[in-house]
Parts: C-alpha cells; sequence; structure tokens
C-alpha cells in the first residue's frame, strides 16, 4: 500500500514533462478523459448552437410564456382544481400528478403480480409452476401498447354502459348493496364524507394502528425472550378494526358515505375511477409483472439450495422458509433489476393516450403542444418531468437497495 | 416516452429542413411524385378503397394538384396522418401539401407558419347522439360524456361551448376517429363530437345509421381546406389555384363530359383562358397552359367531385349547403382567372 501511495508524490516532486501526459501510464488515462470532455462539451455545443441558429433563420424563438395563458380545454381527470380557463402550465401539474398516480398504482400491483407469479413458478406443483410460465411468456412478449388496448377494448364492450342501469328492470345492477357501479366507463365508489368529530375518528384510528405496532413487537419479544408464541393475527385485525367502529357508532356516525348514483347520463356523487385509468393500471401491472416475476426467479434461484435445507432441518414450514429465510437473502439480487422495472412502468405510462388517459404526455406533449405549436419547449420540458422522475425513483430505491444489500463490515 | 423523443426528433427535423426547403415545385418535379398528407380514413374524404387505391374528396384535390403539375393524377404519395402529426409531417418537408379536414385558423396560419390555400369545405362542429337518449339539442347534454379527438379545434370548441352555456360534460379524448367511433358505438360516451362532415361520414359506417341524429347546433366555423408550408408562394400559388380552378370550372359549366370539347375554345374568354387556349396563365404559374385541363380531367369540376364522394347520392348523404356556389346561396366563390 505504501509503495503506491508514494509513487504519485515522488513523481510531483520529479521533474513533470509535458510527454508524460501521452507516455506515463498514470497520466495518459486523465489525458484521454479530459480530450473525451472537450470533444462532448464540442458537440453539444455544435448540436445546441445549430437548433438556435435554425430557429433564428425560421423566426422562431425558445419561449416559455405559453405556459401561463389559458389552456382552453378540459381534462378529465383532474386530481388539483382545474378548468379550461387555468393555464397550460396547470393542465402540464395535472397530467404529471396523472403521470405519477398510475405509475405509483402500477408498480405497486406489478410488485404484488412479479412476486406471487415468480414464488408459483418455481412451485412443485406441475400445474402452478406452468400455468405462471405461461402468464410470464405470454405477457412479456406481446407489447404493451397492444395489451393496454387489448384490455380497453375488453373493458368497454363487455362492461355495461350506465344507461343498462336504469329503468324498472335494468339489465345491469351495481354491486354490494347498490354502493359501487361498475361501468365501461368506470368504476363509482362511495366517497367518504366527513363530518363533525370525524378528526376524533381518525385519531382512534391511528392510535390503535400504534397500538398494532406495539402489540407485534411485544409479542416479538415475549417470543425471543421466553420462547412464548402469542397469536397476532386475529388480535391485529380486531384492533385494526373494532376501536374506529366503537367510535364512530358512539358519535353517532361523523363519517358518512356518499353514495354514487344514476343522475342524468352518468352516475354522479361518490369517488369515479375512470375506465381509462383501471385499463392502462392493469395492462403496466400485468406487463411488467411478468419480467418481475422472473426477477424474483432468478433472485429466489440465486441463494443456494442449503439455505432452504438447513430452514428445513431447523423445522420451518415451507412458507416461512421463503418468508423468513429465502426472499430477505433473495431481495438483494432483486432489487436492481426492480428499479429498472419500475422506471420502465413510469416512462410506459406515457402510452395513456391510447386510451384516452391524459397525463402528461396527453397534456404538456399532447393537446398544450398542438394547441400552442411549441414543440422545442414542450418535448424538453417532457424530458425534464421524465428524468427527474426517474432519478428520483431511481434515488429512493437505491437507498432501499443500500439498506437491503449484505453489510460488509 | 418513444414517441416523444419521435415528435421531439420530428420537431427538430422540421426547423432544420424548413428553412431549406423554398422550391417545392422543383423537388415535386424531380421526384416525379407529390406527398400529400390526408387522414388516416374518414369514409368520403380520404380512404382507401377495397383495391388500396386512396379515393375521396380530399384526396381528389391531392389528385388534381398532382395532375397539373405531374401530368399524371396517381403520381400522388398519400401519406395517412393523425391531428397530432399532420403539422409536423407538413413543417419537416415530410409531405409537400396537406388536404386533412384541417380548420382555417388564425394562429396555424401565422404562428405555426403554414398558408391556406382556401376552402374547399364550409364545415362546422356538430354532435352525433344516440337517438333513444331522446337529446335533441346539444344544451340537454349536461353531465354527458363526450368523445372528441384530440390535438384540434374540437375540444378548444367544445370547452367554450358547455363553458358558455354554464353546463357541464366529462370529455373522453381519443387520437382517431375510427376509435372515436369505437368507443362512441360501445356506448362508452353519450356523445360524439367533430365536424358535421366528419360525423355524416362516420354514420354511415355504422350498422345501423338511423339509430343516431346529429344534433341541429352546429358551434363553430370550421373552414376546411388544403394547406402547404409558409414561404414557398410558388408552390401554394399552385395549389390554390388548381383548388380555384375546380370551383371556377363549376360555375362556368365545364364539367368532365364537355371538357374536351370547351378546352378546344370557346365564346367565352374566361373559360378560354382558365383551359389555356387563350392567355398564358399557366406559364404564370411555372405550368404549362394545359393545367387546369388536366387538374378537371381527373374528377370533373367543384361540384362533380363533391357529388360523387360526399354528396346526397353517396352514402355520407351531405347536401351542399354552404358549399354551393355563390351563384346558388352558397359561400363558394373562386377570384376571377384573369
Amino acid at each position: 500500500m505504501t509503495t503506491l501511495a508514494d509513487q504519485p508524490v515522488k513523481a510531483l516532486n520529479g521533474s513533470f514533462k509535458l510527454s508524460m501526459l501521452l507516455n506515463d501510464t498514470r497520466y495518459r488515462s486523465l489525458t484521454f478523459q479530459f480530450i473525451a470532455l472537450v470533444a462532448i462539451i464540442a458537440f453539444m455545443a455544435f448540436v445546441g448552437g445549430n437548433l438556435v441558429r435554425n430557429l433564428t433563420e425560421a423566426g422562431l424563438n425558445i419561449s416559455y410564456a405559453f405556459l401561463g395563458e389559458p389552456s382552453g380545454y378540459d381534462i378529465n381527470q383532474r386530481p388539483i382544481e382545474y378548468d379550461s380557463q387555468s393555464s397550460h402550465g396547470r393542465a402540464a401539474l395535472v397530467g404529471l400528478l396523472n403521470t405519477l398516480i398510475v405509475a405509483f398504482l402500477a408498480c405497486v400491483t406489478a410488485t404484488i403480480f412479479g412476486v406471487i407469479a415468480g414464488v408459483l413458478r418455481l412451485s412443485n406443483n406441475w400445474i402452478v409452476s406452468k400455468i405462471m410460465a405461461i402468464y410470464v411468456e405470454i405477457f412479456r412478449n406481446v407489447p404493451v401498447l397492444i395489451w393496454i388496448l387489448i384490455i380497453f377494448s375488453v373493458m368497454i364492450n363487455v362492461a355495461p354502459s350506465p344507461r343498462d342501469f336504469r329503468g324498472d328492470d335494468p339489465v345491469a345492477s351495481m354491486m354490494l348493496f347498490d354502493s359501487i357501479a361498475v361501468t365501461n366507463r368506470g368504476v363509482y365508489l362511495p366517497k367518504p364524507v366527513l363530518g363533525d368529530g370525524s378528526f376524533l375518528v381518525f385519531g382512534v384510528f391511528i392510535l390503535s394502528i400504534i397500538g398494532i405496532f406495539a402489540f407485534r413487537s411485544y409479542s416479538r419479544k415475549q417470543l425471543f425472550d421466553h420462547g412464548r408464541l402469542i397469536p397476532t393475527f386475529w388480535p391485529s385485525v380486531g384492533l385494526f378494526f373494532v376501536p374506529a367502529i366503537l367510535m364512530q357508532l358512539i358519535l353517532g356516525g361523523p363519517i358518512s358515505l356518499e353514495y354514487p348514483a344514476l343522475a342524468g347520463f352518468n352516475f354522479r356523487g361518490g369517488i369515479t375511477i375512470l375506465g381509462s385509468l383501471i385499463a392502462l393500471w392493469f395492462a403496466l401491472a400485468i406487463y411488467t409483472g411478468a419480467f418481475i416475476a422472473e426477477n424474483v426467479r432468478a433472485g429466489i434461484l440465486a441463494i443456494s439450495k442449503g439455505q432452504t435445507e438447513a430452514a428445513g432441518a431447523l423445522g420451518l414450514r415451507p412458507n416461512r422458509i421463503m418468508s423468513l429465510v429465502v426472499l430477505p437473502q433473495a431481495l438483494r439480487v432483486i432489487i436492481p433489476p426492480l428499479i429498472s422495472q419500475y422506471l420502465n412502468i413510469t416512462k410506459n405510462s406515457s402510452l395513456a393516450i391510447a386510451v384516452g388517459y391524459m397525463d402528461v404526455t396527453g397534456t404538456l406533449g399532447g393537446i398544450t403542444l398542438l394547441q400552442t405549436g411549441r414543440a422545442i419547449e414542450t418535448i424538453l420540458l417532457l424530458m425534464l418531468f421524465y428524468l427527474t422522475v426517474s432519478l428520483l425513483i431511481s434515488f429512493f430505491m437505491n437507498i432501499f437497495n443500500n439498506r437491503m444489500k449484505l453489510q460488509e463490515r | 416516452m418513444k414517441k416523444t423523443v419521435f415528435f421531439g426528433a420530428l420537431a427538430t427535423a422540421a426547423l432544420a429542413s424548413g428553412v431549406a426547403s423554398a422550391a417545392t415545385l422543383d423537388e415535386v418535379k424531380a421526384r416525379g411524385k407529390m406527398n400529400c398528407g390526408v387522414t388516416t380514413g374518414v369514409p368520403g374524404f380520404a380512404e382507401p378503397d377495397a383495391n388500396g387505391v386512396w379515393q375521396g374528396f380530399d384526396v381528389a384535390v391531392c389528385r388534381a394538384v398532382a395532375a397539373a403539375v405531374l401530368g399524371d393524377s396517381d403520381a400522388v404519395e398519400f401519406v395517412p396522418t393523425t391531428g397530432k402529426t399532420r403539422f409536423t409531417a407538413l413543417a419537416s418537408g415530410e409531405i409537400d401539401m396537406l388536404a386533412r379536414n384541417t380548420t382555417w385558423t388564425f394562429s396555424r396560419d401565422v404562428d405555426l407558419k403554414f398558408e391556406f390555400t382556401g376552402v374547399n369545405y364550409y364545415d362546422g362542429q356538430g354532435f352525433m347522439a344516440r337517438r333513444d337518449l331522446g337529446v335533441t339539442s346539444a344544451k340537454e347534454l349536461d353531465g354527458a360524456t363526450i368523445c372528441i379527438q384530440t390535438g384540434t379545434t374540437t375540444e378548444l370548441n367544445l370547452a367554450d361551448f358547455f363553458r358558455g352555456n354554464g353546463i357541464s360534460y366529462e370529455p373522453v379524448p381519443v387520437e382517431t376517429g375510427a376509435e372515436a367511433a369505437q368507443q362512441y358505438t360501445a356506448g362508452s360516451c353519450d356523445a360524439y363530437t367533430t365536424d358535421a362532415s366528419a360525423l355524416a361520414a362516420q354514420r354511415a359506417n355504422f350498422e345501423d345509421p338511423t339509430a343516431h341524429i346529429i344534433l341541429a347546433e352546429i358551434i363553430s366555423k370550421e373552414p376546411l381546406g388544403p394547406l402547404v408550408r409558409h414561404g414557398d408562394n410558388e408552390w401554394g400559388d399552385i395549389v390554390r389555384w388548381t383548388l380555384n380552378a375546380l370551383i371556377a370550372a363549376e360555375e362556368l359549366g365545364v364539367t368532365s363530359a364537355n371538357l374536351a370539347e370547351m378546352a378546344a375554345g370557346t365564346d367565352n374568354p374566361e373559360i378560354n383562358r382558365l383551359l389555356g387556349s387563350e392567355g398564358n396563365l399557366g406559364g404564370m404559374l411555372g405550368l404549362d397552359s394545359d393545367w387546369a385541363e388536366r387538374a378537371l380531367a381527373v374528377a370533373g369540376n367543384y361540384g362533380e367531385i363533391f357529388d360523387a364522394n360526399i354528396g346526397e347520392s353517396t352514402l355520407i348523404n351531405l347536401s351542399r349547403g354552404l358549399n354551393a356556389q355563390w351563384t346558388e346561396g352558397g359561400l363558394l366563390y373562386a377570384p376571377p382567372f384573369r
């Protein structure tokens, strides 16, 4: 170690000649890196300069002033307040939120699909493992756009339209005590309406969740310290529901539900989940789930069989072997490719316009671009949006990865 | 994202080449083929027939220009464009002219740097709804789910109309007319809005056209016409005056039946100037004197093209209405050939 570290110091002390930049292996790599850097900067400057020159020649200028002008169009899914008088910038923000909503939902669902399919594909049950193999091969070998379109057209053709709910003897009817309506325009769910005192119910609910965690750590402590196995499942379920429901009853129902009801052309009231969101969400989840299943399978196969056998020899049941021994170790192999899959979901969500879901590509990169004609500005902004979102996902997943990886001391 | 990058590249290419290509006429002549942007398929206006040959009202304008310039009405490469891709395709030089139900608006003409060469169809935005819905006026569509083609003027008109009348709606944006028709027939939207002519055209293709009505309200002015890139005035003149020739021919009574007879020379000096037996209008355009005769030989005058593609004898069944000659109470008015 000492000799290696001493060398550069000596060289600095000694005479430095220009020729050493090429001939000396210690400097040569630095020289080439520097040349490459200069070349890249020069290339970017040329491309940028070319763009600006051509724009000026065509009489166009880069301006983001249009972001402040009224957009003039309506958006069907609005997570924040928006109407046709709002600005193009706000329309872009609505689109961005819609992108994040579908990406988040699809990431969670794809992970669930992927883990289940990946584990089951290694099942000893021949039928189960073959079914999972078929799922993986069918879904990952057909382009996701095709899946989005297939799922969407099946949905709009199979689900009843709101008209079918009308009349004395309707063709379709609502589910679960007339609270949920599944139509080809989307799913209508009851919406909780918060009345006076609902914060008390919430407070009790949060307290009972804290209680569940406390109870679980207590039972774990009992298991490790005294070897007593306390059942946790049913008490947790009880803690989750009972206190909050009791509080709701005592206070005379501060939280009520607003049910969707047929009014005019559509169902009104309640929460609407648009059909386009469902189709896009489900298609992205089931498509990416197939890839994640393969990652999970690879991760599990990377854990030596001896681990499973050793755990079995200790008397653990198969599902505990999987959740306590194999999966925690497999996660180290699974997480890095999983990050790529999450990024893929986010970027693939830009196919949303195929089913009319207004994501950021549909608002900023679609209608705004067409109405203002500001192609370069909107595309640059879009690239910036996707880059930022992707880098943020990478950042948080890498933190998670660092926590899960083998801690070397 | 892939699509986005593609548009970005297109847009960049558009700006790079938009400046360079000045003489479209020379380019088209050298290529031996004209590239014409059309829709991805609207019955009657532009749609490939059973043999894969493009037919329709907009297509006829492309063919007339190709005949005038190249002498061959089949020397056209039809490039299907969507509402989203049409302007980039034209700006980038991928197509030489766009004849695609495109509304002439201020910002497209001025800000997007295109040149509208006239109006070949005076249209307006209408609504189509199922007859059994019992709706007769668009003002009764409060709370309805409405399918719209995105990237068009219709979604702005729609927002204005509903805001102006203080009623609400749920927009369902779709990319092409075919997708809109699919969603509308499946019942995932209550009404479908686009230019009234396109509504009539699409309704003709439905299983039971009589089950759908086109509501009385026309909520906008939609002058549709062919357009070219800004800055190449010679090419713009050729497209403009070919369209005017088709319109003027109807006014002057030149039809495909009497074309050869008329071209030999008549008592009417304007017909003679139009068809090249008098004066040198073709030469001024950079073409020969038979240019208009060739354009008219393809499918006849404006009226004949209208009747054959979208007129009352066809499935689309559109009446002339605003698109009659000015002498018959319409808006078609070709400037004099002189």
